[in-house]
């Protein structure tokens, strides 16, 4: 492991993997928040022509005119997405699903055209379908660390327009902000995000390194800062092992690694994230159910006592279950004798176990129902 | 004569085409309609898992209970997605985004580690092989059928089948859910099966088109001919016009070119969208332009008129009632002067009169109607 550590390519592929992983959740934290997630699917699509496209611009598998081949035909799908969507009466997901469809079939077209002519170096291309970690170099490093910084002080620059048209678009615009400019920036950083994370997952599966590490950064943190950090480091997370595996493994495609890693870590979040968990909320909606029949059993007690003009009023096990309708579980019994609101008394001549409500859980039980009981009068 | 045509490569690659356009339209149309066209993403991305699992279970690619076990993953990712947006842990768009590309990230995976024994390659799963559908066939009847050929005839039959039994029931769910669900339609009903047989299509078609080329085939066609009409009956019957007219002249330049003939059948779906989305009559962009600068031009007329009229027979007319006035008062453009005094002249709205613009008795009747109205609302 240290031996492989220590070699000098995988160090290139891993730290690439991790830089373009965070880039990736950086700006994806904004598609989730703003519902864009399927954007982000449409445009990595639409990338596939372009990456062909500055293929045969630059003659080669030139990491610089393929992102910005890329760049291009995302952009040029986005504004062909809200043409349709603003002149015609279809749908946004048909628009999405058309750009999407009819793009990378264009692209396909293209791939299959710079095949046909032959060439070693097409053989690169087809990485960008799934992405492979591996075919990154040294120097497409620099390319890829320039996009990052200048990702990143856009989004410092513009971070109080960006968080209010995230979470209230109408507000922003009542407050006079360029609403549709700052919309503009943020779909064309989804397709900047898109274009660098390519090389790792590859145009079909781009759209989960977009969504996955913000949907479980979110799960985590209720603040836009902490989320788009959190993101950042799982996609970073997600990439480098996605790079280290599949580039320990013969054949493995880099992209599907890495989005079944990130898939993990939404699924862990989902589960077990404080408050917003799935567990958390299990447990939290097991904790009021047991609230609610304690304090079901306690005006029951109540409601016995105040028919029977008697505070210390004995109730029998029988007697409750009747009273409730249905038999309180052992363990509610148990638990409001651990916290001192009944007490089980005996009750001559019988020799069943009865249970009779405290000082403490007359004051629970009135504070429940809102109804005064006899113990009012004596406490002074 | 049949077995001529069976035996006939161009012409079974274009009838499998023409069956996966003809299957995916008829379903696509209401599918489009409903707002589910990115579910057919999802489905088509995730039965790959389907395949690749049921070929590991079974050992056989084709057969019907091959291509029932795999599009219940496409059912699946529906549901998934589905409940994971109810648990609002993250939005509908986020949810697709997150299980679909986990589902083919699995199955890419598994398809890479059994590359050896499996003949689908990764390659396959995004674009098909339809022009090697004539490998395999099937004898029927003493005909040698390509399988591809015979599975997607049975598929196009269900789907026509199914549309024909249910139109009114699909017509009813489709524009009013709530209406049907009151008269004891089920469209929860229907949205599945429509959804079921999208993934069977789907996963039929697999070997020809590939996951995403589906997509085109069917979201596409029927977007063209919802741009063309607002009759349900004759939107279908267009959207499966449009598919096999896609499909001919996609093979043909595809062959002319030498390029993937799915890709190039689906780049041709887009070629239609475009020309109806640019020329559609009444609704497409150019009528759109030219109704736009046609109203302009009116309401320009309307301007002129009022404008005659108000300095009509006050001491600055010489001055107002002129072309210059326009220019440079009203700051019109020269050409926007001369096209709306061209119109008003045809309309027979003013006429020129001692070097000046004067009203004729219909240009006075617009301007009274105008300065009436304007009167009366300020009178209210």
């Amino acid at each position: 492991m240290t031996a492989l550590l220590s070699s000098n390519i995988v160090q290139t592929v891993l730290f690439g993997a991790a830089l373009l992983g965070a880039i990736s959740g950086m700006l994806g934290a904004f598609a989730v928040l703003r519902q864009q997630s399927l954007l982000g699917d449409a445009l990595s699509h639409a990338a596939l022509p372009g990456v062909c496209l500055g293929f045969l611009v630059a003659g080669g598998r030139d990491l610089g005119s393929v992102l910005a081949g890329a760049f291009f035909t995302g952009a040029l799908a986005a504004l062909i997405m809200q043409l349709i969507v603003r002149r015609t009466t279809l749908k946004t997901d048909a628009a999405l699903g058309i750009v999407l469809s009819v793009f990378f079939a264009v692209g396909v077209v293209a791939l299959t055209y710079i095949q046909g002519q032959g060439g070693a170096a097409s053989a690169g291309l087809t990485t960008f379908l799934f992405g492979q970690a591996a075919a990154i170099l040294r120097s497409d490093l620099w390319i890829m660390g320039a996009g990052g910084l200048a990702a990143l002080a856009l989004v410092l620059a513009l971070w109080k327009e960006f968080k209010l048209v995230s979470f209230d678009a109408d507000f922003a615009r009542a407050q006079g902000l360029p609403v549709t400019w700052i919309e503009g920036a943020l779909t064309v950083m989804v397709a900047f995000a898109i274009v660098i994370g390519l090389q790792l997952v590859g145009v079909v599966l781009m759209v989960a390194l977009l969504i996955a590490p913000a949907a479980a950064a979110r799960q985590w943190t209720r603040a836009l800062g902490s989320m788009v950090v959190l993101s950042a480091a799982f996609g970073a997370t997600a990439g480098a092992l996605g790079a280290l595996i599949s580039a320990s493994a013969r054949g493995l495609a880099t992209g599907p690694v890495v989005v079944l890693i990130a898939t993990a870590f939404v699924v862990i979040s989902m589960l077990v994230a404080p408050r917003r968990g799935l567990i958390w909320q299990a447990l939290a909606a097991r904790a009021m159910r047991a609230r609610i029949s304690e304090g079901r059993v306690l005006t029951a007690l109540q409601d016995l006592a105040n028919a029977h003009d008697d505070t210390a009023y004995k109730a029998e096990r029988g007697m409750l279950n009747t009273a409730l309708g249905a038999a309180p579980h052992a363990m509610r019994i148990q638990a409001l004798e651990r916290r001192g609101l009944i007490q089980q008394v005996t009750h001559p001549p019988e020799t069943t176990p009865h249970w009779e409500l405290t000082k403490a859980g007359h004051a629970e039980a009135r504070a429940l129902s809102g109804t005064p009981t006899d113990a009012d009068k004596d406490t002074p | 004569m049949i077995d001529a045509y069976f035996a006939s490569i161009p012409a079974m690659i274009m009838t499998t085409g023409i069956l996966v356009g003809a299957s995916g339209a008829l379903l696509g149309s209401f599918l489009v309609l409903r707002g589910n066209s990115m579910l057919t993403d999802a489905i088509s991305h995730s039965i790959v898992l389907g395949i690749i699992v049921v070929w590991m279970l079974t050992g056989h690619l084709t057969g019907p209970f091959q291509i029932l076990g795999a599009a219940v993953t496409g059912l699946l990712t529906v549901v998934l997605s589905e409940a994971l947006a109810k648990s609002g842990l993250v939005k509908m768009d986020a949810a697709i985004g997150l299980i679909f590309p986990a589902l083919f990230a699995a199955g890419v995976i598994l398809i890479s580690l059994n590359a050896r024994n499996v003949h689908i390659d990764v390659d396959t799963v995004l674009l098909g092989e339809i022009g090697f559908v004539w490998l395999h066939t099937l004898t029927l009847g003493g005909v040698r059928i390509p399988v591809a050929v015979a599975t997607l005839s049975v598929v196009f039959a269900v789907n026509l089948a199914f549309v024909l039994a249910f139109w009114k029931e699909l017509k009813l769910t489709t524009f009013d859910a709530g209406l049907a669900a009151a008269l004891g339609l089920f469209p929860g009903v229907l949205h599945y099966a429509i959804l079921t047989l999208t993934s069977v299509t789907a996963v039929a078609a697999f070997d020809a088109v590939g996951a995403i080329l589906f997509i085109a085939f069917v979201i596409v066609p029927p977007a063209t001919a919802y741009l063309l009409t607002r009759r349900l009956w004759l939107m279908v019957v267009l959207a499966v016009t449009i598919s096999v007219l896609s499909c001919v002249t996609g093979y043909l330049l595809a062959v002319y070119w030498n390029v993937s003939i799915g890709g190039m059948m689906a780049a041709t779906t887009g070629v239609w969208f475009a020309l109806a989305l640019l020329l559609a009559p009444g609704r497409g962009l150019v009528s759109q332009a030219l109704r736009q600068g046609s109203e302009r031009l009116d309401h320009d007329c309307r301007t002129l008129v009022a404008h005659l009229y108000t300095h009509q027979d006050s001491p600055d007319m010489p001055e107002e009632n002129t072309r210059r006035a326009l220019t440079d008062h009203l700051r019109w453009s020269e050409h926007r002067a001369r096209a709306t005094i061209l119109r008003a002249l045809d309309r027979d709205l003013i006429e020129r009169r001692d070097g000046l613009l004067a009203l004729r008795p219909k240009g006075q009747a617009v301007a009274e109607g105008i300065f009436a109205r304007h009167h009366k609302s300020q009178t209210a």
